[in-house]
This record gives structure tokens, C-alpha cells and sequence, in this order.
């Protein structure tokens, strides 16, 4: 299979390690010359010191013959031109993208890009599982910083779980209004029984309001650190 | 009218500029606040220090209820990032960006993005003071409309049948 990547740092040189490994064709097109160079010295002569936003460079490299384009650069702006470039003057059936922003994933899959790849995604993620969904969320504050507008997630260990809204007695002053079940919202009514997975937004009314929403809804909160 | 301009260049000044006076709501982003030093000091507007190719930047200045979206940076990607993610995630309506590139400039035209390129403007206008003929794909800022993906070989100055200010 030939492959064009573009974008020859660590991620496009070990990419184009592991894909000559693999025994594919491959291109890498990569605009700084001592980088280009350093990569030649290494992996032979597999690189077109050439900048792949551009449509003649990509020409030259052989994208109209490309099962892939891979654009791997640090920059999402370019990865995402090299995309629609191979994409709509080559038909290269599949582009790959780095993205970097995880916000820039909708647009790039928007825009036709086959397959995002975000590095930041994935850290995040990892992140993320260490970081303990047991904790009331706190989305605004309210009248200056009186109330506070919090979300909270009802799990298989949260007293609330199977128990009706009107069950749970609040300090005055702080309410559950909102509910978010699967991709619906629904208001908080005096029959709803809340299930696992369920996320309500709350207001909490001080330091009190949040004790009694956390006890209520949450239950008794994990440690935050729990990576050993 | 609102207008949003990324990048305070020469160009993006000087439209920020001539807009705000004109009675344009206008908001110029660079990342670079040495750049608003091209503004003169009464300029009506607003100018903000951030990177205008990211998204929570764009929402925060009201991108998706601006009228006009120019992206007039010196980067011809940051440029044609900015203006896609301003029509496509923000569904401003008239946007341009600035790809100085000619060919590149070619290729988000047939994208179907509006594009002025410096370029070919210069070039045209420099050929015809030395006695050539014009470039008619030279001209002004140019657009091609989509029609389901297939793409007009002859791309038309943009302009008519526009909305105009």
C-alpha cells in the first residue's frame, strides 16, 4: 500500500518506521531541510523536503496514487489543508489527521477528514478515569455567588437511586430542577424516580445546600486521589 | 452589521479600520497585541489578544452572529482553518479568507470558501500596467457556488447577487 505522510516529526518518523516495517511505500514530505535530512540519514531516501500544504508538492509525491494520506504535523491548520487538499484534488480514498485541539475534531470530521487521531483526546482520557465522578459538578454561580448551580451524577451507590424527588428533603432554598437521562431532558417532577446514570442539576443555596445535595445524590464522596 | 477580522495586519487594520468607521460593529483578534498598534488610537472597535483559529476564542467574540467573518492573517492555512471553522461551526454567512498561495488559493475556491489572493491581484495589476490583458479570475474576492460536490470550472468574481452592506 502507499502511504503519504506528511509532517516528519517524532510522530512521522515513527510512523514511517513502523509502516516500512510493515513492508508499505511510503513518503514522507517534510518542509524543515536538517529535519529532512536527519530523517533521510536515518530511514533512507523516503523524504521530499517539500511543504505537503501544497498541491504541486503533493503531486510530486504521488498523492493521486495514495491509498493514504497521513498529515501528522503539530499544527492542526495544516493538517487539516493537507486533508482537504488530497481529499478533493487526489481522491485519495483515506486521510488521516493529527488534531491537536480536541475541539477542532467536530470541524475536521465536518469537513470529510476519514480519520482523527488527538493525542490530547487520549491523554485526556486517561486522565479522566482517575479523576473520581463522585463529586457534585459546579456549572455557574448564581446571585453573586449565593447559590451555585451544580450537577450531579446518580450512580449504583447514590442513596437517591430508586427514591422520588419529593423522598429527598432539601434545605430551603436549594432545589433539583433539571434532569438528564440518556439524550433527553426531562424537568424534575414530584414521580420522578431517579435512576443510575442519571445526571440532575441542582441549586445549591451555600455551603449547607451543597452538604445535604452531595449526601443525598451522591453518597459518601471517594478520595480524590485515588492513582497510586 | 458585525464584523469579526482575524489577523491586525495591513490589510486587517486597514478593513477594521475603514469598517468601524463606516458604522460596522467590529471585533480584530490577533495574537500579537504589538499588531494593534496599526489601529489608530480613536478606532471604534474592538481588538482582542487571542488566537483566532480556536474555537472557544471565536465564540467568545460572537462569532455565530457575525454578519462578515474575514480572515486576513499571514498564515494561508490559519486563514482557510479560520474561515471553514466560521462558516461551518459558526454558519456565518459571508466569509472570506486571504490565500496568498495561488494555487492554494484555487483549491478552497473550488471548495467552494471565498477567497481573495494577493498574488494574482498584484500580478494582474502589474501585468495590465505593462500593457497586458486582464486576468478575469483575478478580480476582487472570488466564490464558486456548491453544487452537490460538482465543482464549476469557471470560478466568478464574487459580488453579484450578494448581500451587500
Amino acid at each position: 500500500m502507499y502511504i503519504v505522510v506528511v509532517g516528519g516529526g517524532k510522530v512521522g518518523y515513527y510512523l514511517a518506521k513502523e509502516l516500512l516495517e510493515a513492508g508499505h511505500e511510503l513518503v514522507i514530505l517534510e518542509k524543515n531541510a536538517s529535519r529532512a535530512r536527519q530523517i533521510s540519514d536515518e530511514l533512507g531516501s523516503i523524504v521530499l523536503n517539500r511543504d505537503g500544504c501544497e498541491g504541486k508538492h503533493l503531486a510530486e509525491a504521488g498523492a493521486n496514487r495514495a491509498a493514504i494520506v497521513a498529515a501528522v504535523t503539530g499544527d492542526d491548520e495544516d493538517n487539516l489543508v493537507v486533508c482537504q487538499m488530497a481529499k478533493h484534488h487526489f481522491d485519495v480514498p483515506k486521510t488521516i489527521a493529527r488534531v491537536n485541539n480536541p475541539r477542532n475534531e467536530d470541524l475536521f470530521k465536518h469537513l470529510g477528514v476519514n480519520e482523527i487521531i488527538s493525542p490530547t483526546r487520549m491523554v485526556l482520557a486517561a486522565v479522566e478515569q482517575d479523576i473520581p465522578v463522585h463529586e457534585l459538578l459546579h456549572l455557574a454561580q448564581l446571585k453573586g455567588g449565593e447559590m451555585e448551580l451544580v450537577e450531579a451524577q446518580i450512580t449504583e451507590g447514590s442513596p437517591a437511586l430508586g427514591r422520588k424527588s419529593t423522598d429527598i428533603e432539601l434545605p430551603e432554598g436549594s432545589s433539583l430542577f433539571l434532569l438528564l437521562r440518556g439524550s433527553q431532558v426531562h424537568q424534575v417532577r414530584a414521580d420522578t424516580v431517579f435512576q443510575a446514570g442519571d445526571k440532575v442539576l441542582a441549586v445549591a443555596k451555600g455551603d449547607a445546600g451543597e452538604d445535604v445535595l452531595r449526601r443525598e445524590l451522591i453518597g459518601d464522596v471517594e478520595p480524590a486521589r485515588t492513582a497510586s | 452589521m458585525r464584523t469579526v477580522i482575524v489577523g491586525c495586519g495591513r490589510v486587517g487594520a486597514g478593513l477594521a479600520e475603514r469598517l468601524a468607521r463606516e458604522g460596522h460593529d467590529v471585533t480584530v483578534i490577533d495574537t500579537n497585541t504589538e499588531a494593534f498598534s496599526r489601529l489608530e488610537p480613536d478606532f471604534p472597535g474592538q481588538a482582542i489578544r487571542a488566537d483566532g483559529t480556536d474555537e472557544d476564542v471565536l465564540r467568545r467574540v460572537g462569532t455565530d452572529t457575525a454578519d462578515w467573518f474575514f480572515a486576513l492573517t499571514e498564515g494561508d492555512n490559519r486563514n482557510a482553518f479560520a474561515a471553514q471553522m466560521a462558516s461551518e461551526t459558526f454558519g456565518v454567512k459571508n466569509v472570506v479568507a486571504k490565500v496568498n498561495d495561488p494555487v492554494r488559493a484555487e483549491a478552497y475556491t473550488q471548495l467552494g470558501l471565498a477567497t481573495i489572493c494577493r498574488t494574482r491581484l498584484l500580478v494582474d495589476a502589474l501585468g495590465q500596467y505593462a500593457g497586458l490583458a486582464p486576468d478575469k479570475g483575478a478580480s476582487g474576492v472570488r466564490q464558486v457556488e456548491r453544487h452537490h460536490d460538482h465543482l464549476d470550472p469557471e470560478a466568478v468574481p464574487a459580488g453579484a447577487g450578494h448581500p451587500s452592506h
